[in-house]
């Protein structure tokens, strides 16, 4: 079966490469270019940790050829940060809120939630849940996921963080 | 898990795509999303040796109102069905069924042409389509051809479809002003396909229910229109005995299998309670 030449900008790199058709784009990502910060959890689409930005749609890698990512701009968890290693406000949201433990989902969350605030720079926590239902933690019961996430809301929008009441 | 070896094309227009299909024959297939067919490739429970993507065909993409009908073009996916302000305004059931689909993952990738062509009992939106009386719209080597949603499904991933033609749009008649309608869905978790769940779309003028139609998803090897069960509540001011006549006639044309989403005898009552909670909910949304 012919390999077929594809060409994407990821992380604002321009990257071409030959793949083979039926290679999926996270194995893509992670053999071929080695950015195996985008993991692969359940390999069934449900999970959510192979979570990357496309052509600004979050989408499951697990569950898509590299080759219909051809020609489209590509944002994984290691785009996030400056290029001098400042955090991006959502890294510094789960670290500052403990909105990780073991990190397996915390790439794919982080991509979510980024499509999620740009869609809506205010989320509520329903908005917040809802937004990132395709995404399990097996750890963290979730509330500390939430709370990372307003905090960035609030960093993203110049506004104090402020933890709402339990 | 890797699937099987393919080979990938990527025709740009819809003529391009059906002489591929006749050409490559049945080991070609259609990609749309890919959010029912990859998943089952990964596992080789189906392994086409020709995968031909529409992604590339323009003229697949859209949502337009025309005359008496909303036309959604088969790639659109089910987040921009969510956004459509069209849709909102003339056919919020759309939007209501498509935010029950998957997760917001599954929703920017899945479109309206692979859950309607896809034939698994499964999906949502065929019931919702037989529901609306939709047509679909077929291109294939002997030209085009229409489909009604209704004599679309026989079995299990057996529809009309024919091998080399593609589904190129879904036509949806303009439904009354000021009709109520729900979609209710039963189902454990966010991202499962239905225990049961039904489409209900009423009008209703001087509390008289005037017209009626449901849908039944995952209640058998194929979407049901359930007639019957519309019939009991026409002419009726869907009061508790029409609304359990409803409820009783979609329950017996119901045949569930007895799988992961529970046994049938529980399914088939599920089915029950989606119609009676959906019939509460467009009865409250109908203008009267
Ligand atoms: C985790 C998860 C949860 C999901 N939950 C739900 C759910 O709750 N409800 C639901 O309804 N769906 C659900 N889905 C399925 C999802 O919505 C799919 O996207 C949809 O069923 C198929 O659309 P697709 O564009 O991905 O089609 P594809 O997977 O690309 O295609 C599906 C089939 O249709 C054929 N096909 C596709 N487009 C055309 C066309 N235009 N003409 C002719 N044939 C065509 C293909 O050859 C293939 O056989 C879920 C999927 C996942 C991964
Ligand atoms: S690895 Fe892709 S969704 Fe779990
Ligand atoms: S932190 Fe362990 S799975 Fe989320």
């Amino acid at each position: 079966m012919p390999k077929v030449q594809v060409k994407m900008t990821i992380n604002g790199r321009e990257v071409e490469a030959l793949v083979e058709p039926r290679t999926l784009l996270v194995h893509f990502l992670r053999e071929q270019l080695g950015l195996t910060g985008t993991h692969i959890g359940c390999d069934t689409s449900h999970c959510g940790a192979c979570t990357v930005d496309l052509n600004d749609m979050s989408v499951k890698s697990c569950a898509l050829f590299a080759v219909q990512a051809n020609g489209a701009t590509i944002l994984t968890i290691e785009g996030m940060a400056a290029p001098d290693g400042t955090l991006h406000a959502l890294q510094e949201g789960f670290r500052q809120m403990h909105g990780l433990q073991c990190g397996y989902c915390t790439p794919g969350m982080i991509m979510r939630a980024h499509r999620l605030l740009k869609e809506n720079p205010n989320p509520s926590e329903d908005e917040i849940r809802s937004g990132i239902s395709g995404n399990l933690c097996r750890c963290t019961g979730y509330q500390n996921i939430v709370k990372s996430i307003q905090y960035a809301a609030a960093k993203i929008n110049g506004v104090p963080y402020q933890e709402a009441a339990e | 898990m890797i699937p099987a070896k393919f080979e990938y094309h990527r025709p740009t227009s819809v003529q391009d795509a059906v002489a591929l299909l006749a050409q490559l024959g049945e080991e070609a297939h259609p990609l749309a999303g890919g959010h029912s067919l990859i998943p089952v490739m990964k596992t080789r429970l189906a392994a086409p040796e020709h995968l031909v993507d529409l992604a590339g065909i323009s003229s697949l993409k859209g949502i337009r109102r025309e005359q008496d009908h909303i036309a959604i073009g088969a790639m659109a996916t089910q987040s921009e069905m969510i956004a459509s302000p069209l849709l909102a305004e003339i056919l919020p059931i759309i939007r209501e069924t498509s935010l029950l689909i998957g997760d917001p993952q599954i929703r920017y990738v899945g479109t309206i042409g692979g859950n309607v062509a896809n034939g698994d009992p499964g999906n949502d939106m065929p019931a919702l389509m037989m529901c609306l009386d939709a047509e679909y719209q077929l291109a294939g080597r002997n030209g085009e051809r229409r489909v009604r949603a209704r004599a679309f499904y026989f079995g299990a991933y057996d529809t009309a479809r024919q091998n080399d033609e593609i589904l190129t749009e879904v036509r949806i008649p303009i439904p009354a002003k000021g009709h109520g309608y729900a979609y209710e869905k039963l189902k454990r978790k966010v991202g499962d396909y239905a225990v049961a769940a039904a489409a209900v779309m009423l009008t209703i003028t001087n509390g008289t229910c005037r017209a009626a139609s449901i849908g039944l998803t995952n209640v058998a090897d194929t979407p049901l229109w359930a007639e019957a069960a519309a019939q009991a509540l026409v002419g009726t001011r869907i009061d508790r005995t029409a609304i359990a006549n409803a409820a009783n006639a979609a329950e017996a044309i119901t045949n569930p299998a007895s799988d992961g989403h529970g046994p049938a005898e529980y399914r088939r009552k599920m089915t029950g309670v989606t119609v009676r909670r959906a019939i509460e909910r467009a009865k409250l949304r109908a203008e009267v």
